[in-house]
């Protein structure tokens, strides 16, 4: 009696090891070579600025265990319900595993900023991701394209969320928080820099993330700016030229950033969308994998004997996806021991 | 130059921030940095006894001098009577009274 | 700023555009403005490609100024369109090519129009039988004339006398373009290269031995607007917009404007004029003006015309310094003659721009 997981970021690796610990083997499958998923392009957690390492090497742990079977840089390719009602799911170097039960966990991707045209990424030199600054941060530095230290940094929200230009009419949750936790880092490396964050609405929902923000705008002088970017250009600089409205005041605004740090939200995974597709799984609206019930049956989906964890049914912070993985390692226990189901 | 086209080219309304001078917001949010959490809600302003009867807009005055729109400010701050109610509804414990006091004295030593 | 990426966009935003056989619809303002620009279009198209184009003396305006000044119905204009489709399908033809960006924007929003909403389609083909006992079909392709110069940009290379470079030192002339707003803004699916890094002029520039210039402001509208310009009061605020973006270009010390549009064209060349009166700001170098080319214009050069036979005495801003720049003959007395030989007097001189 064994349960697949497939992705072993952090909702599938808390997944696993709560059933372990119950007494239940578990196959996670991962596409990677190593679990852990988004977060090993993570430097630190807000709000506490924990290392994303300590994280990680708890992830490891979890899919340590003994009754823990890890499946690495390999995808299912084909997957079946036998007549028991049990998944037989092929992956692609091959093997064959056999589950009671489906546990999808296959998070979610970054947006694709050069789908956001105006913004100039990939072709102006000076807009990076948040992802590419966490990768900066972990590294220590931050330099322009040309070589210089950047005197003025404009964080820009809402990059593929909120965006019915972009199929996205969700908020990903989690760039708010981000922005104000790289934000601080930044004026940590740079403590005489013009630090800036153009947001539509700052969403501190998260316990002590209110805090945070409260912290960046008196203690370490980070300027916030409500207004959406309608297009950046470049100078001859190689600076980074936008356009914004402060709305606030309620004039258009204008002005040069040496680095511009696009906020790019989540969008369901590939995985995700394929699982979908071969398991018959209801999608919302915003493409992420749609619960049975928004509110008693987080973790279960249309179809029975498939269940789903973390960031695959909406963005969620990382507290929300642990605790998702448990609740989801709970329904599984429940679906399994209760031998005659009344659907 | 005689003008006799009938119009004149707009000026940008835009706040060119690259050109700004913004050694009046250094001043006062060295002088009263609670100002910096100000997150926009307009409390001030709604509540202002000025405000009711005047185009002063507290919330949006500091704004302009944060970014460097001095000149609108200036020609706005002498409207406050400092009553000291926006200071009493602020939800973030902006000092606004001592703000504004601050943005008077920066006026006088400019003229000085 | 890294090209690869820019390609890639060009890539996802190609659009098909018709070999051979084109209806053409003329624009207004260019006919009186750049009249040789149209003219070099159809001698291009005819006498250098062996393209068949029909220049129909029955077409009228589109009535697109009247439209976004509020002066015409929609009902209206969408019949007046009707009509030149009738045009065209009378004349056996199936490619219609607007030569104004807004005729390309309207002809693109009615389309779209009638196959979001046919029940307007039916009416509009009411009011065309009613009016003029006509019946259409909608064309195959509808392109703009600088998307069909931007087709063949390679076969006008292969013909080329001139090069969009500095004869004297060898430099490729550096070039900004300005795509008219209604040319991809509305649709970016409609325009070569999309709506935010266009490449439909910047791609002829590239295959003529020029070199395009990104400037910050390139995407801003030029400010003609309709009521904007039209309306005196309005019209402060219409120039500050080409004043915003001659500011933003100057740096970059462009060699010529390149436009795609009749009312960018127009704009962007006489308020050069009109800023240098006004305030006495010139924005070429030593006092000259940016010369304002387009794209025939640009591509006649290129092929070897005459630059007074494609009527750029017409510009207010002078050519000359790119003619001498470029390597290319003119004859300064014959600036102002007419086809006769005859002298047509000259302009007054501005007081601050050089000409």
């Amino acid at each position: 009696m064994s349960v697949i997981i497939i992705g072993a970021g952090a909702a599938g690796c808390e997944a696993a090891f709560r059933l372990a610990e119950a007494g239940i083997q578990v196959e996670v499958v991962e596409k990677e070579n190593q679990p852990g998923g988004n977060l090993n392009n993570w430097y630190q957690l807000f709000p506490d600025r924990k290392p994303a390492s300590l994280l990680r090497q708890r992830l490891q742990q979890c899919v340590s265990h003994p009754l823990v079977h890890l499946h690495t840089g390999t995808v299912p390719v084909k997957i079946q319900r036998t007549p028991q009602g049990s998944f037989n799911v092929n992956l692609d170097d091959g093997a064959l595993l056999e589950g009671k039960a489906l546990l999808v966990t296959t998070g979610f991707r970054t947006f694709d900023a050069t789908r956001k045209e105006e913004y100039g990424y990939g072709i102006y030199e000076n807009v990076i991701t948040s992802v590419e600054l966490e990768n900066y941060l972990a590294n220590g530095s931050l330099s322009t394209s040309t070589g210089k230290l950047p005197q003025r940094i404009g964080f820009i929200q809402c990059v593929g969320s909120r965006d019915e230009k972009m199929c996205n009419f969700h908020c990903s949750k989690v760039c708010c928080i981000t922005a104000v936790k790289q934000a601080i880092e930044l004026r940590e490396l740079f403590p005489d820099a013009e630090i800036l964050c153009f947001y539509m609405d700052m969403r501190m929902f998260g316990p002590g993330y209110e805090e945070m923000y409260r912290e960046a705008q008196e203690k370490y002088n980070i300027k916030f700016i409500r207004g959406r970017l309608s297009e950046a250009s470049e100078n001859q600089e190689k600076q980074v030229f936008v356009k914004c409205e402060d709305t606030l005041i309620g004039k258009p605004l204008r002005m040069t950033l040496d680095v511009m740090v696009l906020m790019v939200g989540m969008e369901s995974s590939d995985g995700s969308r394929w699982l979908a597709k071969e398991l018959g799984l209801n999608l919302a609206p915003n493409g992420f994998i749609q619960a049975s019930d928004p509110h008693y049956a987080t973790n279960l989906t249309n179809v029975e004997g498939v269940f789903i964890a973390g960031c695959v049914s909406s963005p969620m912070n990382l507290t929300d996806t642990l605790t998702d993985a448990r609740s989801a390692a709970l329904a599984i226990q429940e679906f399994l021991t209760i031998p005659i189901h009344n659907h | 130059m005689n003008n006799i086209w009938g119009f004149t080219i707009s000026n940008a309304r835009a706040i060119n921030y690259d050109k700004n001078d913004h050694s009046f917001a250094q001043y006062i949010i060295e002088k009263v940095p609670s100002i910096q959490l100000c997150i926009g809600c307009g409390g001030c302003t709604a509540t202002c006894t000025a405000g009711m009867f005047t185009e002063f807009n507290i919330r949006k005055l500091q704004m302009l001098v944060k970014r460097g729109e001095n000149q609108e400010a200036y020609d706005n701050l002498h409207k406050c009577m400092l009553c000291g109610k926006c200071l009493l509804v602020c939800p973030r414990g902006v000092d606004t009274r001592r703000m504004i006091f601050n943005m008077l004295k920066y006026i006088d030593n400019q003229k000085q | 700023m890294k090209l690869e990426a820019k390609q890639q966009i060009w890539k996802d935003y190609q659009k098909e555009i018709a070999d051979d056989r084109y209806y053409y619809a003329r624009s207004c303002i260019r006919q009186t403005f750049f009249p040789g620009s149209e003219w070099a279009y159809l001698d291009i198209l005819g006498n250098k490609l062996g393209k068949t184009v029909f220049d129909d003396p029955r077409h009228t305006t589109c009535t697109g100024i009247g439209y976004h000044s509020d002066v015409v119905p929609v009902e209206t204009i969408m019949t007046v369109v009707a009509r030149h489709f009738a045009l065209m399908t009378e004349a056996g033809f199936e490619n219609i090519t607007p030569s104004c960006i807004t005729s390309f924007g309207i002809y693109t929003e009615i389309l779209h129009t009638w196959q979001e909403h046919p029940e307007t389609e039916e009416q509009t083909r009411e009011f065309l039988w009613k009016a003029t006992h006509r019946e259409f079909k909608k064309p195959k392709n509808l392109a703009h004339t600088s998307d069909v110069i931007y087709k063949f940009r390679n076969e006008i290379a292969a013909l080329k006398q001139h090069s969009l470079t500095d004869v004297h030192t060898g430099r490729p002339l550096r070039v900004v373009d300005h795509i008219g707003c209604h040319y991809a803004k509305m649709f970016p699916s409609q325009g070569i290269g999309g709506a935010e890094f266009p490449a439909v002029l910047s791609g002829m520039v590239t295959a003529w031995g020029g070199e395009p210039v990104d400037y910050p402001e390139r995407r801003h509208c030029c400010g003609f607007g309709f009521r904007n310009y039209l309306v005196l009061a309005n019209r402060g605020y219409s120039v500050a917009n080409s004043k915003k973006k001659f500011e933003s270009m100057q740096p970059y010390e462009p060699d010529f404007i390149i436009t795609n549009c009749p009312g960018c064209a127009m704009f962007l060349d006489k308020w050069q004029y009109t800023i240098s009166e006004m305030e006495g700001t010139t924005y070429g170098k030593n006092g000259y003006g940016i010369p304002v080319l387009t794209y025939e214009e640009a591509a006649a050069l290129v092929l070897g015309y005459d630059p007074w036979e494609i009527g750029l005495q017409m510009h207010q801003v002078s050519v000359e310094p790119l003619l001498e720049k470029m390597g290319i003959p003119y004859d300064p007395d014959a600036k102002y003659r007419n086809l006769r030989g005859e002298d047509m007097g000259r302009p007054a001189c501005p007081t601050y721009l050089k000409v």
